[in-house]
């Protein structure tokens, strides 16, 4: 017995062809972004590293954008999923600009949408493979939240993604307080940012650090980091045990 | 070639404990404020407690990004009420809805434990707990989360339930005053948090009686 056998649309995700379509692994990647409020606005510091796997690939990858006029974007994961939330977002403010209202879409309508976003691509079993930190400053408040591939979100005073949870996220607990100024904030940021050099894998010595105000973003040309490996402990690693490699 | 499976699952365990008790003129509901992933905290200042009427107050632990979109579910359900009915939900009635909208996704189920807590049309208080697929039953007093098994059999001891079984049934709201309540929800955060990693940072409490809903707060340890 043949009943009409139903027909898939052809952008369906149902059935065994389509696997092959759904997001297994992420590809070419970003590793942490570390972000923290301070007495203006909104501090974001990222590396430029692309990696492909172990492999070093990309060196000079933007991980952190200005979305609209009050909003600022990083992310880690996979770069290609980056990008396209970059297409989904610059429609969204396309739209919103196309009002013509004097009405802007601030950081927390942003990083809504992006949580929504989010969450139905995992609804999906098709999910963005990154995590966001969306900051931001509109009419005098400060606002920093974070979303996870699988649509999980939150706000704080200080957010990190990846590595920069073990690492970074510790040091911010400690020495993060109300009213940074810009110098102490910046010298917060690369002090987590040496740390996560010195011990994520995947961390390149090659950073931007991004400002976001009232009055605008700004995002530092690349620099890196002084590091220091005159330490005992790096000089000789085997010392406390021996047989070690 | 063996078909690749997913590395990666659609849900997580955010964690943290849940607790609500019902007083004859009253209802408390408190959850704790920390969100984690794995061994790690993501951040200590995050509400669970969701206020979805004038008098029906949810609290639910579980994954996070669900509960925030079953909450974003039934507020937008309650709205439409309110327009085609010109009033605020009771608590009963949102109890059902929380019931079907939680079964609607039987086969892809929100990871939510909620409990549910407020007064009923007669302003006594009620507390409705439910798992995560929709099964609810109207109690006196309930907690879920990570905690729940530390917090439950605390609460059995110090309400000294009725048996459910009891005909004709008897009535599991508590004869306590809602200052003894509050004090008792403190004492079992303040216990969980030894115990349970998940569990602590600070309790937020909701009180919800006829003078309207107030909200306290009580730091938990930190570690």
């Amino acid at each position: 017995m043949n009943f009409m056998a139903s027909k898939q649309p052809e952008n369906s995700l149902l059935g065994p062809e389509a696997d092959s379509q759904r997001t297994l692994y992420p590809y070419v990647t970003g590793t942490s972004v570390v972000a923290l409020k301070y007495k203006d606005g909104i501090l974001m510091a990222a590396d430029m590293g692309g990696s492909y796997g172990s492999t070093l690939r990309y060196k000079s990858v933007e991980r952190m954008k200005p979305i609209g006029k009050h909003s600022l974007l990083g992310a880690s994961g996979e770069i290609s999923d980056f990008q396209e939330i970059l297409r989904y977002l610059d429609e969204l403010i396309l739209y919103d600009n196309m009002w013509d209202d004097g009405n802007s879409l601030g950081p927390k309508e942003v990083h809504n949408y992006l949580t929504r976003v989010m969450y139905n691509r995992r609804n999906k079993f098709n999910p963005l493979w990154n995590s966001l930190v969306l900051g931001g400053v509109k009419n005098g408040q400060k606002y920093l939240g974070t979303v996870s591939m699988i649509g999980v979100n939150f706000e704080d005073n200080h957010v990190a993604t990846g590595f920069g949870n073990h690492l970074a996220r510790p040091i911010l607990r400690q020495e993060w307080h109300e009213n940074l100024s810009y110098e102490d904030g910046v010298r917060l940021l690369e002090k987590c940012m040496r740390v996560l050099l010195y011990r994520d894998r995947s961390a390149i010595n090659k950073l931007q650090i991004a400002k976001i105000t009232e009055e605008g973003m700004t995002i530092s040309q690349p620099y890196s980091l002084k590091t220091y490996w005159e330490f005992s402990a790096f000089a000789n690693p085997a010392q406390g045990a021996v047989g070690t490699w | 070639m063996t078909k690749q499976q997913a590395n990666w699952s659609p849900y997580d365990n955010s964690g943290g404990s849940c607790v609500a008790i019902a007083g004859a003129d009253y209802c408390v509901i408190a959850a704790d404020t920390r969100m984690s992933t794995g061994y790690n905290i993501l951040t200590r200042e995050y509400s669970k407690i969701c206020k979805l009427a004038d008098k029906c107050v949810m609290a639910s632990s579980g994954f996070q990004a669900d509960v925030k979109a079953l909450q974003k579910q039934l507020a937008a359900r309650h709205l439409i009420y309110q327009h085609q009915h010109n009033k605020q939900m009771s608590c009963p009635a949102m109890a059902q809805l929380l019931s079907n909208t939680l079964y609607y996704k039987r086969f892809f189920p929100y990871y939510s434990f909620n409990v549910l807590g407020g007064l009923d049309n007669e302003g006594k208080g009620c507390v409705f707990t439910y798992d995560a697929v929709g099964s609810y039953e109207k109690v006196g007093y309930s907690s879920q989360g990570s905690g729940s098994t530390l917090i439950t059999p605390f609460l059995d001891n110090q309400l000294k339930s009725p048996s459910p079984l009891l005909l004709p049934a008897q009535d599991a709201v508590t004869p306590l005053g809602e200052a003894e309540a509050i004090d008792l929800i403190k004492t079992v955060f303040a216990s969980a948090s030894e115990r349970d990693i998940y569990t602590g940072d600070k309790i937020e409490i909701v009180v919800v009686n006829a003078d309207g809903i107030r909200r306290e707060y009580m730091e938990l340890r930190k570690d």
